[in-house]
């Protein structure tokens, strides 16, 4: 490369004038089978990235990604479950030198110790050899670590209660009855200008699963609670019996 | 034609020795699955990077439709799921990649730690490997809360939880991540969008940097 005094520049620029040509390198000389990068071994990789590619759609097609149900802060009973990849550090903390007083063993004692020896691995393991039967303790530490990790892993898959847990989850669709009587006097008695044509709320509150019988129902339509006035409902007692036997058997499944 | 634009460009920006430093490299035998089947564990850590390029572009797909707020998290992900052409499918995408990434860079540390490729002189490439590791655990953990249904809010309360039991720093930390001491919501879900769209792919980007520039400084290690 030409350094110093008769160097010359494009312009004002520090780009020399002097061009470098745009040859690949030779691989000839290399041990062995070398090739080269570009393009013949990138051709290659992408070959095997399509093939991956492929199964990766199959699965996404197959398999729809999961969406349960939007979230209930005030579902006390929901069993919690971390996704597939942290389910052995789930199940560690189960067990009982590293739950309740220990569960500072569970959290941070072992996962730091593991992580930290995984950072630190050139320095714990710094002799020269590469092979893994030339550094047993390396090699026989990590497929323990590995051993527990699958260990943990399907122990707490099959402790799961997987039937259970679809349940839990489950995206509730009530099916309204449009034909039924008590929906025709919903329709009647302008309840649904308020309450929505599923009953799922509008500028009033939702009545699925409100959890009222059928007498306390009768009573609010009739006699208004909290911002709903009184007198909404203007129809016979019969009707009345309808709408609230129909808004009472809405249940959240 | 190409030719002259290209001899335009690099007149004015000498870019021949850029592109010649990413296009030539050796691929030596060993790890060239052509030669030796037994040589495809290399490709881990390509695939790695491969489904991390389709997580970063459904990512930014999915980001077109979700809206990180406690009412409309749920609504927009459904919407996306049910209604939007495709939706099914750039959402089932970056899903499944999630654990696809975890699987392959896994193996990739194995492959790494079994060769004993750590050694001198890839030390510190190890090092920033690991940490990506760290940065890849936190987007699945931060991802996961996202949909804001019943499984990401629960197993959100538990990671936090669990967050809280580190000594001195754990409920100062607990608050960091879920934006108050005890509320997970509104706050947490923001917090944990912006970790997950931001902060976390930046660290990522940088650390993949750093790690192709050490590879391809130092070379592929040699066969065992």
């Amino acid at each position: 490369m030409h350094r110093g005094k008769g160097m010359k520049f494009v312009g004002d620029s520090r780009i020399p004038a002097e061009r470098k040509p745009n040859i690949p390198k030779d691989y000839s000389e290399y041990p062995g089978k070398t090739e080269a990068f570009w393009p013949n071994f990138l051709l290659k990789e992408w070959m095997v990235g399509s093939v991956f590619l492929i199964g990766y759609l199959i699965l996404t097609v197959v398999h729809e990604s999961p969406l349960e149900r939007k979230a209930d802060p005030t579902d006390a009973s929901y069993i919690p479950l971390p996704d597939w990849y942290f389910l052995f550090l789930y199940q560690l903390l189960k067990y009982k030198y590293a739950a309740g007083d220990y569960t500072l063993i569970g959290t941070m004692v072992m996962p730091g110790l593991a992580f930290g020896a995984l950072l630190l691995a050139p320095w714990l393991d710094r002799g020269p050899e590469r092979r893994p039967v030339k550094r047993p303790v390396a090699t026989g530490l990590m497929l323990l670590a590995l051993a527990s990790v699958i260990y943990l892993t399907w122990e707490s898959v099959v402790n799961h209660d997987w039937e259970k847990a679809e349940q839990q989850g489950k995206i509730v669709e009530v099916e309204i009855d449009k034909e039924a009587p008590g929906y025709k006097v919903y329709q009647k008695q302008t309840c649904i200008g308020c309450h929505g044509g599923n009953l799922s709320g509008g500028s009033g509150p939702s009545l699925i699963g409100t959890g009222l019988s059928a007498e306390e129902i009768a009573n609010i339509a009739k006699n208004g609670t909290g911002a709903m006035p009184a007198d909404q409902f203007k129809g016979t007692p019969e009707e009345l019996k309808q709408l609230s036997e129909f808004i009472a058997g809405l249940e959240k499944k | 034609m190409l030719q002259k634009m290209y001899d335009w460009v690099d007149e004015r920006l000498d870019i021949t020795p850029m592109w010649r430093d990413i296009a030539d490299h050796e691929v030596p035998e060993h790890v060239n699955p052509a030669h030796h089947f037994s040589a495809f564990v290399y490709c881990f850590g390509g695939l790695t990077f491969f489904i991390t390029v389709i997580q970063i572009l459904s990512g930014m797909f999915l980001s077109m439709y979700y809206v990180p707020d406690i009412i409309n998290a749920y609504e927009s992900v459904y919407y996306l799921q049910n209604e939007v052409a495709f939706g099914v499918i750039v959402r089932g995408m970056h899903h499944w990649g999630a654990s696809l990434v975890i699987v392959m860079m896994f193996l990739h540390t194995l492959r790494v730690f079994f060769q004993g490729a750590y050694k001198k002189p890839r030390e510190l490439n190890w090092v920033v490997g690991v940490m990506i590791f760290g940065v890849m655990l936190g987007l699945g953990f931060t991802g996961y809360l996202l949909p804001w249904d019943m499984k990401a809010l629960f197993a959100t309360k538990v990671g936090l939880e669990i967050a809280q039991t580190v000594p001195v720093i754990g409920p100062a930390l607990k608050t960091l991540l879920a934006g108050d001491a005890t509320i997970i919501g509104a706050q947490t879900l923001t917090r944990f969008f912006a970790i997950h769209v931001f902060f976390l792919p930046g660290a990522l980007l940088g650390l993949m940097g750093a790690h192709f520039i050490m590879i391809r400084k130092q070379g592929i290690s040699g066969p065992l």
